[in-house]
């Protein structure tokens, strides 16, 4: 750690853990009332439950980003950060607001949009928080060195903020509902939030394998003008079936099938840059982590997202258990492992240790990526009977689901790995041991940072 | 990457090309907004009715369990076309009173069979939901889904 300001950084990653546990916790319970149905249905529905999985997500990904920022910024810009109290302000108000609104879903406390739950004073206390945060990072990087990789991480997170407004707009009628509530869903998680993913992964790369930064710079550049060229009109492969224009089914086939590019060039990116890289960096874990995360990104975002994005295959698969394979590993790859990727190269800074139990961090990769997948599978599986049972053969829905009864079992099964994944992850970030465990007998040609 | 490009023509690319695009969904957000108030959807059948319906429709947050035109939660039926799927087409009355009495008898307590709480709905609540069903189901969706099964 080069600036005490980077400091906020361990609040935001240990909020964001606290959460991410909450969130599979739930998703467990989830995965459970799927085999068992009758589990806690009074106390707890389905509703309710999937609610909080949904929610708690999205916000400890957003404090991992901010974390993120709040560690590479100053690193980044040679200059502390304008402000730690508004870094902390920001924090308590965005741990109140998503506690909240958790504490208000159990007593059934919401509105109505999927994913935009949160009650109206949530949604305003999120919108505080994203303007002190961009307050504080907007002139943090005026006031120091500006990069490549704080350019394209501050116009991702300036593009969340502006895109969530939509947030707060709720037509009558529902087509335009669904126009309007697409603007934050997916231009966040297929194209600002890639801005982010691209930005930090940069930095990761620049840092662990040594690269020069202008080659690192041009990567990223390219790699997120692919994202928001192919991912701003990619939106229309959600636009099919809503009471939308036809010609959406022609856009958004050709610009969504193309969204698997700039996955495959992050996969390119870092491959390459470590594969050229000078540095034999350390924290091997984090580099598993960085590496895994472009690599699960291309498969679940990519090739999983493609799967279904032409407007004829999705006529019969849209709305099924592939969209939910789907989106469980898109989200994993892409912004899980990313959040852990940069927890795990900055928390061994921010105690000022060396990296540390990095094979427990590694064995926690393998585990949750392997439940993951095995979720996804089984998932996939699931969505394809379903589409040809109910879609092609036209039986109804619940008799369908019972017919899949063996792949929500199994679903269950990879979920428990996927939890004692996470569980073993943050005891091996949390709890450092007392002894310091010496990197292994290579030579480091250039000192690690 | 090719040697040509420099990290400022990228960064240049990426601005220039991002602007354009984002224009342009702009554009056919905007034509699409027309099309969904003028064309595909019932703009004057939009009653309080239905526009209370849909609120109830989000304060139970229906969405987090079942599909509306195939977004939502998978876990229960799709709800888009429930009202053709329960006949409205020709038979509006008998399908509002068999929604109405489905909400009505819910949890069914069956063991071993997916459960849906009971929201305690007035009898003017259910009809606005019903008039919700009936107008969501009007509109036109390219033909999705597929049958009535949803």
């Amino acid at each position: 750690m080069k600036y005490q300001s980077q400091k906020v950084a361990a609040y935001y990653f240990y909020c964001a853990m606290a959460l991410f546990a909450a969130q599979v916790t739930f998703g467990l319970v989830l995965g459970y009332i799927y085999v068992a149905p009758n589990f806690l249905s009074e106390l707890l529905p389905f509703n309710i439950a999937r609610m909080i999985h949904t929610n708690a997500l999205i916000v400890w990904l957003l404090l991992g980003f901010f974390g993120a920022a709040y560690y590479l910024v100053p690193e980044e810009s040679e200059t502390e950060l304008h402000s730690p109290k508004l870094a902390i302000l920001q924090l308590v108000l965005l741990m109140v607001g998503a506690s909240g609104a958790v504490v208000g879903y159990l007593f059934r406390v919401h509105e109505g949009r999927e994913f935009l739950e949160q009650p109206l004073w949530v949604k305003l206390g999120i919108v505080a928080a994203a303007l002190i945060f961009l307050y504080n990072i907007t002139l943090t990087v005026l006031k120091g060195r500006k990069t490549a990789i704080t350019n394209v991480l501050l116009l991702g997170l300036w593009g969340i903020a502006l895109f969530f407004l939509f947030a707060l707009y709720n037509p009558a009628n529902l087509t335009l509902d669904k126009i309007y509530w697409w603007y934050v869903v997916h231009i966040w998680v297929e194209g600002v939030w890639e801005l982010v993913m691209a930005s930090i992964l940069a930095f990761m790369m620049l840092k662990l394998t040594g690269v020069d930064r202008e080659v690192v710079d041009k990567w990223l550049y390219s790699i997120v003008a692919l994202a928001l060229f192919t991912g701003l009109l990619g939106t229309g492969h959600h636009y099919y079936w809503i009471g939308t224009p036809g010609y959406w089914q022609w856009i958004g086939s050709i610009f969504s099938a193309l969204e698997v590019a700039p996955f495959f060039a992050m996969v390119v990116f870092t491959f390459v840059m470590v594969w050229k890289g000078r540095r034999e960096h350390p924290n091997k874990a984090a580099l598993l982590w960085a590496l895994g995360c472009s690599t699960l990104a291309f498969f679940g975002a990519g090739v999983w997202g493609f799967m279904h994005t032409l407007a004829p295959i999705n006529y019969y698969t849209h709305g099924t258990q592939v969209t939910a394979a789907h989106g469980h590993l898109a989200f994993y790859g892409a912004y899980v492992c990313l959040n852990l990727a940069i927890i795990t190269y900055a928390m061994p800074h921010l105690k000022n240790r060396a990296p540390y139990n990095q094979v427990l961090n590694m064995v926690a990769f393998w585990l949750m990526s392997g439940g993951m997948a095995f979720m996804t599978f089984t998932l996939t599986f699931a969505g394809v009977v379903q589409t040809h049972l109910q879609r092609v053969n036209g039986e109804y829905f619940m008799d369908v689901q019972d017919q899949l009864a063996l792949f929500f079992w199994m679903r269950f099964g990879s979920g428990v790995a996927v939890v004692l994944g996470v569980l073993l992850f943050l005891y091996a970030v949390l709890m450092p041991r007392k002894e310091v465990v010496t990197p292994g007998v290579k030579t480091e040609t250039v000192p690690a940072e | 990457m090719s040697e040509g490009l420099t990290a400022s023509k990228a960064r240049n690319i990426f601005y220039g090309g991002s602007l354009f695009f984002l224009v342009v969904f702009g554009a056919l957000t905007v034509h699409s907004h027309f099309y969904a108030v003028n064309t595909s959807t019932n703009a004057e059948g939009l009653t309080d009715s239905v526009v209370h319906g849909k609120r109830i429709w989000e304060e139970n947050s229906c969405i987090n369990c079942h599909t509306l035109l195939g977004e939502g939660a998978y876990f229960a039926p799709e709800l888009g076309n429930v009202w053709v799927r329960y006949g409205g087409r020709d038979d509006p009355e008998g399908a509002r009173e068999a929604i109405k009495l489905w909400m009505q008898s819910q949890p069914s307590g069956i063991e071993g069979r997916r459960q849906m709480p009971q929201f305690n709905l007035t009898d003017e609540e259910l009809d606005a939901l019903a008039d919700f069903f009936k107008w969501v189901s009007e509109i036109d969706t390219q033909n999705w889904p597929p049958n009535d099964a949803g």
